[in-house]
């Protein structure tokens, strides 16, 4: 399994201050497929995100990608390598257009951006890919809105936009669903059930429904580490995973 | 769908409000070209209805501000030394038209490219910090910047300050400000011009997403620390083209170009013209440099209070700034009338 995974973990461990977020896990993602990763709040999903795509470096452990090692790459080189993330709390250009955000992705692995003393006119050869991905996830109608003025939905969307712009290798999606309404979760599963091909999809989710739909395999962490892993079916049924994690949701629900 | 007003063809009906980025490049061409042609005018027609010496001011202050703009409003980095920079130029351009005899726009060329390279080690260290920890360090460097001229005093003549630049070009007779004024002018058109086109570059849209979110840049592949630094010698060199103006301008250089409070100068211009303006900071620097003008020129002495006190008014009541301030306004109009 780890020769052929496409990103992994080993004895991956970040502490803040003592606590310790994320401790030991050992994860390997099997090329083209949707892997979700689940667990109460607190379980260290979202750290877990960040130190895959370097937003943190790791306290010990390491990470490869496609066998390269890239522990401690800063981000911007992590995204270079064809690794795309969203993040949890919507982060995008709040003064730039929908069009412009994905213009922006676009550009990204070129060097155009380094062209001062050239016009930004010369982004305008990116319009006709952009305005494909905008009407992908919905946005043809929005491309001139900025993105301070979109709903939250829509705001999602935009997220995901600029990822698949990158047309990543692996994308890693924080909550893409979190706190969409029902009409907007549906679209999202069907984007991503469509955008997964020859794609590498890596996805914290806390609806169950969703993950049931869309992952291969399901990683399920409590208090940083590993509890269970295996595919969705498997691990809905486990019995320590009803305790530690569905229980409590059902419960919440 | 959340609520009823997330359907797209409610957000589609509501006009778009243009990106604070580009406010005059979104208005419609004819108020574009309106405002070049006056502003062309007014800059053709400053000496004869100002002082020469307090244009020539203008002008320099004028490429100051939009420097320190060019990292404040297109950038987020609000730097508190920009007076290094400023200063550093001021003195290189000086030497080298004292000493090498060259024609000024050649010494002000060598000055700003001192002002670049000495603005590359301080951005290095500055752009990994944000916020108040970036001005604080500027600030810090500047200040070490201010200390070794006051030492140096071989080469700077210390309080003394350097005497006697020339305005040595090609045996024509520029000892006027009014003429000197048009010789420097088309020197500082064009760095307004390659300031304004760093804003709209594919360069200036990147500066704008980190200046927005540079987690996000950074996750789209961005080298966020990298364009901090570019867009940092940028400034730091056009800081320097009007620093040498300056120096050219006075025939002489003192300690005060490189003193904190013109740095702190500096950033009340554009605060005053209007943040991530641009032109605002062309406004701001004529306003300032009139005003200081009018004011000593009536014997007041405390200018910084009244300068101050204009800061402290345009913070808490036009946070855009007076550039700022009337593009809203233009916008607004407009936008009631296309509806």
């Amino acid at each position: 399994m780890a020769g052929q995974a496409i990103l992994s973990a080993r004895g991956l461990t970040r502490d803040f201050r003592g606590f310790r977020a994320v401790d030991g896990v050992d994860l390997d993602v099997a090329p083209e497929t949707v892997h979700a990763l689940v667990g109460p709040n607190g379980a260290g999903k979202t750290t877990l995100f960040n130190l895959l795509t370097g937003f943190l470096p790791p306290s010990a452990g390491r990470i490869e990608l496609a066998g390269r090692d890239v522990t401690g790459l800063p981000p911007e080189r992590v995204a270079r390598l064809g690794v795309a993330r969203s993040f949890q709390i919507t982060s995008l250009f709040p003064q730039l257009g929908a069009r412009e955000h994905v213009e922006l992705a676009l550009q990204a692995p070129s060097g155009l951006g380094w062209r001062f003393w050239r016009s930004a006119k010369l982004m305008r050869r990116y319009r006709d890919r952009a305005d494909e991905l905008l009407a992908m996830v919905g946005l043809a109608e929005l491309a001139e809105a900025p993105a301070e003025a979109l709903a939250y939905g829509r705001k999602r969307a935009l997220e995901l936009a600029i990822a698949l712009a990158l047309d990543p290798k692996v994308l890693l999606l924080d909550e893409p669903t979190a706190g969409m309404g029902l009409e907007d979760v549906d679209r999202t599963v069907d984007l991503i059930a469509r955008v997964r091909a020859g794609r590498t999809v890596v996805m914290v989710e806390h609806n169950m429904s969703v993950v049931g739909r869309l992952a291969d395999t399901v990683t399920v962490l409590q208090a940083g580490k590993v509890l269970v892993e295996g595919p969705y079916e498997q691990v809905r049924t486990d019995e320590r995973v009803i305790t530690a994690y569905l229980g409590a949701a059902d419960a919440a629900h | 769908m959340t609520s009823a007003v997330d359907t797209p063809a409610e957000e589609s009906a509501r006009p778009a409000p243009p990106s604070g980025l580009l406010t005059v490049a979104r208005a419609p061409g004819w108020v574009r070209y309106a405002l070049l042609a006056a502003g062309l005018v007014v800059a053709l027609w400053l000496p004869n209805g100002l002082y020469p010496a307090v244009a020539v001011d203008i002008l320099c202050w004028a490429l100051f501000a939009v420097s320190v703009d060019l990292l404040l409003g297109f950038t987020g980095l609000m730097s508190f030394g920009h007076a290094a920079f400023w200063g550093t130029s001021a003195y290189v351009t000086g030497l080298v038209a004292i000493h090498a005899g060259l024609p000024f726009p050649a010494a002000v060329l060598a000055g700003a490219l001192a002002a670049a390279l000495l603005a590359l080690p301080i951005g290095y260290l500055a752009v990994k910090r944000t916020g108040i920890y970036f001005a604080m360090v500027t600030l810090a460097f500047a200040q070490m910047v201010y200390y070794v001229a006051n030492e140096w005093r071989s080469v700077t003549q210390g309080e003394n300050g350097l005497q006697g630049v020339p305005r040595e070009f090609f045996g024509t007779d520029l000892s006027d400000d009014y003429y000197f004024y048009y010789a420097i002018l088309p020197i500082v058109v064009l760095g307004l011009l390659a300031a304004w086109r760093i804003v709209h570059s594919p360069f200036g849209r990147v500066l704008v997403g980190i200046r927005d979110n540079p987690a996000r840049a950074r996750a789209l592949g961005y080298p966020v620390h990298r364009y901090k630094l570019t867009a940092f010698v940028l400034s730091g060199f056009l800081a320097g083209l009007g620093g040498g103006l300056f120096a050219v301008g006075h025939r002489f250089v003192s300690l005060d170009v490189l003193h904190w409070t013109t740095s702190g100068k500096a950033v009340i211009v554009v605060v005053l013209g209007g943040i991530g303006t641009l032109w605002g900071g062309v406004l701001g620097a004529a306003l300032v440099v009139r005003l200081e003008d009018w004011l000593s020129f009536s014997g007041f002495e405390a200018i910084g209070l009244v300068t101050g006190g204009i800061f402290v008014l345009v913070v808490l009541l036009f946070r855009r700034g007076i550039w700022g301030t009337v593009a809203h306004l233009a916008r607004r109009r407009a936008a009631a009338r296309r509806r």
